[in-house]
């Protein structure tokens, strides 16, 4: 079966249903997870979670807490929602004055949510092994495949990278789900873009690489948009962008795409915020 | 059973509730019905495609926010396609909003946009950003009304124009948009802003300078809005940092007929719906029939001769 990670509103006598919810949601856990992020665990209700895809991202409003004033919502990638046990989860790097905020909800308040919103990832009927490459909280973006590709039987290798072996991200997450961990970092010189090359490489030659995903580095990007194109491998990247609404009114969060030999402009909330890796534009 | 319905110069609406123009299109309808609001309000449309500004193209400022979007637009042939049939759809009034470099080009797209499902037409001759530094027709009387006349001649649709809180000369202006043929006035657009992040000593916005808007924009455009209604005899919607029924019903105390929520929706995409039900049940509460018994009590006895003349702070 392919999975269809996109939305698509049903349309009853010519008009789109609500799919998308304005919710506020319990709090059941907010905690750090280490030094950098912390993760919120929010009790949410199954039809929301049933209608989450991999990929997808809630816009939260931050509360006005502990001297802290955001304004506009945040957009935050889904990191794991669990319909089973009707929860919904989000991993943040407290940043601004909105994660500051976030940082102060303890279990038993609540938080607005809105989604889930934009296009997940997409993983074709033939895409049987799937390799994510990220650092950082970017791995936090990519969570979510993991979970897709155990659901759909599909053989996933995270190539996690970081600085230092205690700051990798989310490696437990994906080791429960069954993926392949490699890991790479500053520290012991295995992050080295010639080195991940070389990695990708092998794997290509040996058992095979069906299709990749990535986020958050421009480096990673062109890099497999170079391996990719090298050996025709399709692949996706998550991105990101400034954004206000969250649906695709505004046109704030719009970035440059390749379509052929044009350049066009598309909203990260709306026509991503996963696109194809080869249309993506270096930044 | 109170009645919420107005009449915009002979557009009855369901109820004083709009969205104000991009903060609003097809992809709300996925978060609740959209045959709730009074009318609908599209994105300001030029005739030609547009790419708009550098990013960002957001920031938040103090309980508010800057936009310098800069009006993408894919031009009247996608539009007339894919967003007027959209909204044919609903029962609710569509009003269309569009803009244009020169005048000609501006009453050509309205023309072109004068077709079947199309209630109004909002003329946004006030946006801050596209040229000039800012400088739009509805900042001088003297080019509001000739940008009027022109905009008059190219369609029998009800003009609402959208003014500019960028001027000196709010009631001048507004007389003009009337003399020149407006049929109501949207008061008003965003107000030309800045930020600048201090570690970077950038402009917090790609393009330098954007519009203001959020509640802290409220007070301006209700003070714009009240003169509007004071120095002409047409409907005037009222439009800028509202979010609350309270502040809808300062607006109509103040003189507006109707109302466009811009910003409040993308803090709450729900706040249209909400305000609705709030200012029924504040009619309610008050025991009045009709949302209509609200427009221009103001009590302002003496004062309201000075007017006209109260651009500077007293």
């Amino acid at each position: 079966m392919t999975s269809v990670l996109t939305r698509a509103a049903p349309a009853i006598g010519g008009r789109a249903q609500p799919v998308v919810f304005e919710r506020d949601l319990g709090v059941l856990a907010n905690d750090p997870v280490n030094g950098e992020y912390m993760r919120l665990v929010l009790a949410a209700p199954r039809d929301m979670l049933d209608l989450c895809r991999a990929g997808q991202f809630f816009n939260l409003l931050c509360p006005v807490l502990g001297g802290e004033t955001p304004y506009l919502r945040r957009p935050m990638s889904i990191y794991g929602f669990y319909p089973e046990r009707g929860e919904l989860h989000f991993l943040y790097k407290v940043a601004g004055a909105g994660t500051r905020a976030l940082a102060k909800l303890r279990a038993g308040d609540t938080l607005n949510v809105m989604g889930p919103l934009g296009q997940g990832f997409r993983i074709d009927d033939d895409w049987q092994r799937l390799v994510l490459v990220a650092r950082g909280v970017g791995l936090a973006t990519l969570a979510p495949l993991a979970l897709e590709a155990n659901r759909l039987g599909r053989h996933l290798t995270a190539i996690c990278s970081a600085r230092h072996p205690d700051l990798l991200m989310s490696i437990d997450y994906f080791r429960d789900l069954g993926a392949e961990i490699v890991p790479v970092t500053d520290a012991d010189g295995t992050s080295s873009l010639e080195h991940l090359e070389g990695l990708i490489e092998e794997r290509i030659a040996g058992p095979g690489i069906d299709a990749f995903y990535t986020c958050g580095s421009n480096r990673l990007l062109t890099l497999l948009q170079r391996i990719g194109k090298r050996h025709g491998i399709p692949g996706e990247i998550a991105l990101e962008q400034q954004m206000a609404c969250g649906l695709g009114m505004c046109h704030c969060c719009v970035r440059p795409f390749r379509k052929g030999d044009k350049t066009v402009q598309l909203r990260v909330c709306r026509e991503g915020p996963v696109f194809d890796i080869q249309e993506a534009m270096p930044w | 059973m109170v009645d919420l319905s107005v009449d915009i110069a002979g557009l009855k609406l369901k109820n004083p509730i709009m969205p104000a123009s991009g903060t609003f299109s097809e992809e709300l309808a996925e978060v609740f019905d959209l045959d709730c609001l009074g009318a609908h309000v599209t994105k300001t449309i030029t005739r030609g495609l547009r790419d708009g500004n550098p990013t960002p193209r957001v920031c938040e400022v103090g309980g508010s926010m800057l936009n310098s979007i800069g009006i993408p637009s894919k031009g009247v042939g996608a539009f007339l396609d894919k967003v007027v049939p959209f909204y044919r759809a609903y029962e609710t009034p569509l009003v269309v909003s569009i803009s244009g470099n020169t005048a000609d080009e501006f009453a050509r797209l309205c023309s072109e946009v004068t077709v079947e499902g199309v209630a109004a037409i909002e003329v946004n001759i006030s946006c801050p950003n596209i040229e000039e530094d800012g400088k739009a027709f509805a900042i001088r009387p003297s080019s509001t009304y000739d940008v009027m006349r022109k905009l008059r001649a190219a369609t029998h649709l009800p003009l609402w124009a959208k003014l500019t809180p960028n001027t000196g000369e709010t009631p001048e202006v507004a007389r003009a948009a009337q003399e020149g043929g407006a049929d109501a006035l949207v008061v008003a657009n965003t107000l030309l802003a800045m930020a600048i992040n201090i570690r970077t000593r950038r402009p917090k916005l790609g393009n330098l300078m954007g519009g203001l808007s959020g509640p802290s924009l409220k007070p301006i455009a209700l003070r714009m809005a009240y003169q509007c209604a004071k120095s002409t005899t047409i409907p005037v919607i009222g439009c800028g940092g509202i979010s609350t029924a309270e502040d809808v019903i300062e607006f109509l105390i103040a003189g507006a007929t109707a109302v466009q929520v811009g910003t409040a929706t993308f803090i709450n995409p729900t706040a249209m719906v909400t305000v609705i039900a709030e200012l029924e049940r504040y009619l309610q509460r008050e025991k009045l029939s009709s949302v209509r018994e609200l427009i221009g009590t103001l009590i302002d006895g003496e004062q309201k001769e000075g007017v006209v003349f109260m651009e500077a702070a007293p």
